[in-house]
Formats: structure tokens, C-alpha cells, sequence
């Protein structure tokens, strides 16, 4: 009888010890996640920053300038263009 | 062991008794005292307990973005800080503030009259900071000033998609545009969660959330950024050089119904609107309403081919320039004698078209307006759309159906006159517009035949050759067609002498319609008022442009155009 005890007891203590170092890997693995939502937010923030600053630089205005002045570049004379349609061409 | 005890004192029996009635009384107010926590106090106690691990926090949520068709970024949500104070903690040195109000950009005594107001508990010192001005802020370490994260939202193409897009408030909602009419699904909306907390302040476990944060949609455009800048740019160099009031131009895809361009001068740039008129807030695309003049000629003439009454060759006599009914007179600005319908169209003649009206009933004429989107909001899913004016044809005297056949006594949008226009480029189809990208081929109602649109196309062609009123609207390597408008303004209940709205109204390629392109210049006061040499240009340069962007072939042969003459013939009235 008491032998059973000692043995209940022992299962008993290693329950407790695994419940109590199970909620601990959850608790890690859970601030890790919240790290990584959190990185993926500033990430998408910084995506966005970013597509900004690539529409400030790509402004239409801004690239024409610079084709016509910088570059020297102008539009093609209307003989001097063939259109090609994507079924046609071969 | 018996002897020893027989020795001893034999304790009373009361003591014993005492002590385990001591011990008994002691376990019983042990019991009563949990039995008060556990059952009778515990919500109190839960409620200690979470107080110090369990924190409720917002989960943010963005609004979404705003492309264009090709996926450029029309309006872009970045978070920004505000810097808030607590104005009774604030106990800021002389230097401190200094250096504070020279941060933020502040008055020193704005910023101590915000911070002499002790009764508040929150008063903010300035919204939407930059974050590197944010972050020296934080670097003094001031007690009593706090920082929150906000959006702002920020425009790049600036005032060239400043009427479409609109803006959005401090607060993150649209107010105007595409901003607001598409609220539901760009705005967010934050949530909360409740989360256990550890000692450092990181957080171990969700315990439950109370509101899942949504993120708003991102929103696809039917516009292309690159027609858009186009038809902004010649739309301004246009009101400028003919120092005109206002400006606005549309483009349509015929195919599809999309939104190719909408812009409108004067315009303002949503990133700093700290100084804003009514007038450059004004879609007047969408929003205002004008007399057309004879923009609509093709539309009464379609209905006279259609019903029979006339075909493009029957002549009409236009002469002596002038027709008298009741007490008014209608005018020509170039008397012309017996012209073809087709040339009425042409040289737009108000009296030929006068007479091309009459011969039909009023009630079929109200049936083609209003079924061309005359006096309806277009749909388009955008704030304070104006439907028009387009009165019943029983209030309608003959003279009324005679000027409404030029487009006077009728008002309508540009956007609806542009939209009324694929009829022709569309074989007799009306097409519902979007402002949103759909990219596949959309089917209207049909209200014309396919060979009186056909036969309109061919007339409108026409109407920009040499001799014509529209001359200048052509460009090299395609066949375009269209009309000029040129109409009194409505003043005080009548006409303005001296006031003038120049429009033009045309497609290309004439052979297979991709594009309709609809200008409208209100005021033009640099001596010249006429639609076919204030707003044909400016056409032309647009649909030039959006026919090279979108690669259509061309219809035409590759030769200069000859310039025509500074002839009379672009010259009319209405």
C-alpha cells in the first residue's frame, strides 16, 4: 500500500513538474511569436515607407524632367514607331 | 515506563479538552476565512490578481492602400507620432522648452499656453510627427510629455490624383473622393486583446481576444498614372494659357467602361491642405453642371437617322442663318444655305439642327436623353455625383425642343457627357463606368442601332476634318472623331454675353473606339472662347498620348497633318 502511494506520488510530482515546464516553452514560444507578429508589422510599415518613397522617386513629372533635360530624350516620331500586336507578331 | 508514570501528576481532563477545542476553533476560522475569499470574495480578488499580469491592449490596424492600375501607389498610410502632454506633470525648465518648442516646430508661448491649462489630462502638443523628430523628443526625457503612434496618409502623385483619391481626416477616415466613398473597406479596424504579461514586460500568453483587429483593403484603380499626369498636365498648361476659370477632362476606356483619367484645374496637393478653397476642392468632372451646347448635336442627330427622318445625305435647308419661333431666334454663326445633315453636324449648325429636332416628336427626344444618362447620377460610386437637369418633355415648348437639340435648356456632368459619347464609340452600347480596376470587357444597353452608330462615327470624323469645327483635335497616325461645344454661361437666369464654357467631346481610333476623351474649360478670357481651338487641342494631345500608352495600332497613314488656316469654321456658337 504505502509502496503504491510512493509510486502515485512520484507520478504525481513528475505531472506537476511537466505542467509547470510545458506552460514555460509555451509561454517562450508565444512571446516569440508575438515578437515575429510584430516584426512582420514593421515590416509591412516599412514595405508601405518604401513603395512611397518608390512613387515620390518614380513621379511622372519628376522622370520626365530628367528623360527631357538630363538625358536628352524625346519622344519618337509617330512614322518611326511600328505597333506590334501580340497575336500578330512572329 | 509504568512505574515512571504512575509517578507523574495525572493532568485534569479539561486541559486536553481545551486544547483540541482551541485547535478545533482555530481550523473552523480558518475555514470561515476561506470560505469568505474563495466564495464570497473572489470577483474582488480575481480582479487584484489580473490587475497585475493581465493587461487589455489595442491591436492596430492600417487603412489600406490605394493603387493605380498597374500597381503604383496612389495613397500609402505610414504610422507618425503625436506628442501629447499631461499638462499638470509637465514641470518643464525655461531651456527645457525651449528646446521642446523648437522641435515641434512650435510658438514658445503657444506651447506654454497649452501647457498653463493644469485642469486637463491630455493635451496635445502636435499630431503627426516624423518619427526622427519623434525620436529626439524621446531623447530629452521630458516628465509628463508622451508620445502615441498615429497614421497619416500620404498622397505621392500630389495634386495631379488629388480629386479622384480625395484625402482622409487626422483621424484616418476619407473625407473626400475615393477616400470616402470606399471607407468600409480601406478603413481598419483596430481590435483588442487581453494578455498575461510577464516582469519584463513581454507578453506570455493571449488569454483572450475581444476584438480581432482587420486590416483595411487595399484598393485597385481603374486609372492609369500615366494617362492621369498626361491629361493633368495639358489640362493645366490649357486653363493657363487661355486664363480660363477651371478645367476638367475625363478619360474612358470604351471597352471596358474604366476610368482611364480624371483630373481637374484648379487643383490642390492632399499632403498640406493648411490652405483650401471650395474651388479647389471641386470635382468638376463629377460634381458640376454645365449647358453641353453643341456637344449634344450628335446625339439628336443619331436620333433622327435612327428613327428614319434623316439620313447623313438629306439636305436641310440652314438658310438665311436664322429661324424665329414664338418670340425667339436661333442663330448660326456662319449662315451656310442647303447643307447635308451630315455637314449641319459639321459646321454645327444650330438652325439645321433646329429644324432636324422638329421634325420629331419631344417625347422621343426626352427618351434618348434619359436613356444616354442625361439627368441621372452616374453611378460611379462617388461622393456628390450631380444627376443633371433634364425636365419632362411635357413642360417642354417647341422652342425648347429646338435649343435642346444644341445642347441649350439641358445641364449635365462631363462625366455623363463622356459617358453618353460611347454610344457611338460602342455600336449603339452605353457602358456602365467604374472607377475601380475590372480589366474585362463590360456589355451595356443597347439604345442605338449598330448602323446609326456607325454612321455617327463616320459624320463625327467629319466634324474634325478641315472646314470643320474641330480641326485641331486630330493627331498623326490615327482617325479621331468628336464634336466642339462652345455655350453661353447661365448667369442670373440667363446668358452671360460674354462668358463661355469651350468643350470637346471625341474617341479614337474612328475605326475600333478605345478611348473617350471629354474636355471641359470654363471661362477661357484670353480672346480666344471657341471648343474647337481651347479644348480640341488639349484632346488631342490626351488621346495622343493614352493611344501610345495603351499600344493601339494605328488607323491612319503617318503623315504631318496639314495645319488649317486660322479659318471661321472652327468658330461657333453653342
Amino acid at each position: 500500500m504505502a509502496k503504491l502511494n510512493l509510486l502515485l506520488l512520484a507520478v504525481l510530482v513528475a505531472c506537476a513538474i511537466g505542467l509547470v515546464s510545458s506552460q514555460h516553452k509555451a509561454r517562450k514560444l508565444f512571446s516569440e511569436l508575438e515578437r515575429e507578429q510584430n516584426r512582420a508589422r514593421d515590416l509591412d510599415i516599412e514595405y508601405g515607407r518604401l513603395q512611397l518613397e518608390a512613387s515620390t522617386w518614380g513621379l511622372h513629372s519628376r522622370v520626365e524632367k530628367i528623360a527631357t533635360g538630363t538625358l536628352r530624350l524625346r519622344t519618337p516620331e509617330p512614322r518611326r514607331v511600328r505597333i506590334v500586336t501580340p497575336g500578330a507578331a512572329r | 515506563m509504568n512505574a515512571a508514570t504512575q509517578g507523574l501528576v495525572r493532568l485534569p481532563v479539561w486541559r486536553a479538552r481545551f486544547v483540541l477545542a482551541a485547535l478545533l476553533a482555530a481550523f473552523g476560522v480558518l475555514g470561515a476565512r476561506s470560505l469568505y475569499l474563495q466564495a464570497l470574495q473572489t470577483d474582488f480578488l480575481q480582479e487584484k490578481g489580473d490587475a497585475r499580469y493581465s493587461r487589455l491592449i489595442e491591436a492596430p490596424a492600417t487603412r489600406g492602400r490605394i493603387l493605380d492600375r498597374n500597381g503604383e501607389a496612389l495613397a500609402v498610410s505610414t504610422p507618425v507620432k503625436s506628442v501629447w502632454a499631461i499638462p499638470a506633470d509637465a514641470e518643464l525648465s525655461g531651456a527645457e522648452r525651449r528646446k521642446l518648442a523648437s522641435l515641434l516646430a512650435l510658438e514658445r508661448n503657444e506651447l506654454a499656453k497649452k501647457l498653463a491649462d493644469t485642469s486637463r489630462d491630455f493635451v496635445y502638443l502636435k499630431r503627426q510627427v516624423s518619427p526622427d523628430i519623434a525620436e529626439s523628443v524621446e531623447a530629452l526625457g521630458l516628465k509628463g510629455i508622451y508620445q502615441h503612434r498615429e497614421y497619416r496618409r500620404y498622397y505621392p502623385g500630389g495634386e495631379v490624383t488629388a480629386h479622384v483619391i480625395g484625402f482622409t481626416g487626422v483621424d484616418d477616415a476619407g473625407q473626400e473622393g475615393i477616400e470616402l466613398a470606399h471607407q468600409a473597406s480601406l478603413g481598419g479596424k483596430p481590435g483588442s486583446r487581453r494578455v498575461i504579461k510577464d516582469r519584463l514586460g513581454r507578453i506570455v500568453e493571449d488569454v483572450e481576444s475581444i476584438r480581432e483587429a482587420q486590416d483595411g483593403r487595399d484598393l485597385t484603380l481603374s486609372i492609369d498614372s500615366k494617362i492621369q499626369n498626361l491629361a493633368f498636365g495639358a489640362l493645366k498648361t490649357a486653363v493657363a494659357q487661355h486664363r480660363a476659370k477651371a478645367g476638367a477632362i475625363i478619360a474612358l476606356d470604351v471597352r471596358t467602361g474604366e476610368v482611364l483619367a480624371l483630373a481637374n484645374v484648379p487643383s490642390y496637393n492632399p499632403n498640406n491642405r493648411a490652405r483650401l478653397s471650395g474651388a479647389q476642392l471641386r470635382n468638376r468632372v463629377i460634381t458640376d453642371l454645365f449647358e453641353p451646347g453643341s456637344t449634344l448635336k450628335p446625339f439628336t442627330l443619331a436620333l433622327a437617322i435612327e428613327r428614319g427622318k434623316v439620313t447623313p445625305e438629306t439636305l436641310v435647308q440652314t438658310a438665311p442663318g436664322h429661324l424665329t419661333i414664338a418670340d425667339y431666334t436661333i442663330h448660326d454663326t456662319h449662315p451656310g444655305g442647303v447643307l447635308s445633315a451630315a455637314q449641319v453636324l459639321q459646321k454645327s449648325s444650330n438652325v439645321g439642327m433646329a429644324k432636324i429636332a422638329l421634325s420629331m416628336p419631344r417625347e422621343a427626344m426626352w427618351d434618348l436623353f434619359m436613356h444616354v444618362g442625361f439627368g441621372t447620377a452616374p453611378q460611379l460610386g462617388f461622393p456628390g455625383e450631380a444627376a443633371g437637369k433634364l425636365r419632362h418633355y411635357r413642360s417642354w415648348r417647341p422652342i425648347e425642343q429646338a435649343t435642346m437639340a444644341y445642347g441649350m435648356g439641358i445641364s449635365v456632368s462631363l462625366v455623363q457627357l463622356a459617358r453618353a459619347y460611347t454610344v457611338f464609340a460602342r455600336d449603339g452600347e452605353l457602358v456602365p463606368l467604374s472607377l475601380v480596376k475590372t480589366g474585362t470587357a463590360a456589355s451595356g444597353e443597347k439604345l442605338l442601332s449598330t448602323e446609326t452608330a456607325r454612321a455617327m462615327r463616320a459624320m463625327l470624323e467629319l466634324a474634325v476634318q478641315p472646314g470643320s469645327t474641330g480641326p485641331r483635335a486630330r493627331i498623326m497616325g490615327w482617325r479621331v472623331a468628336g464634336k466642339t461645344g462652345t455655350a453661353h454661361k447661365q448667369e442670373n437666369g440667363g446668358y452671360a454675353p460674354d462668358k463661355f464654357v469651350a468643350s470637346f467631346v471625341g474617341f479614337a481610333p474612328a475605326s475600333a473606339p478605345r478611348v473617350v476623351v471629354a474636355v471641359m474649360i470654363d471661362e477661357p478670357s484670353a480672346g480666344e472662347h471657341y471648343g474647337g481651338i481651347v479644348a480640341a487641342p488639349v484632346f488631342a494631345q490626351v488621346t495622343q498620348g493614352a493611344l501610345r500608352m495603351m499600344g493601339v495600332p494605328h488607323d491612319a497613314p503617318l503623315e504631318p497633318l496639314e495645319t488649317p488656316a486660322e479659318g471661321e469654321e472652327a468658330k461657333e456658337n453653342t
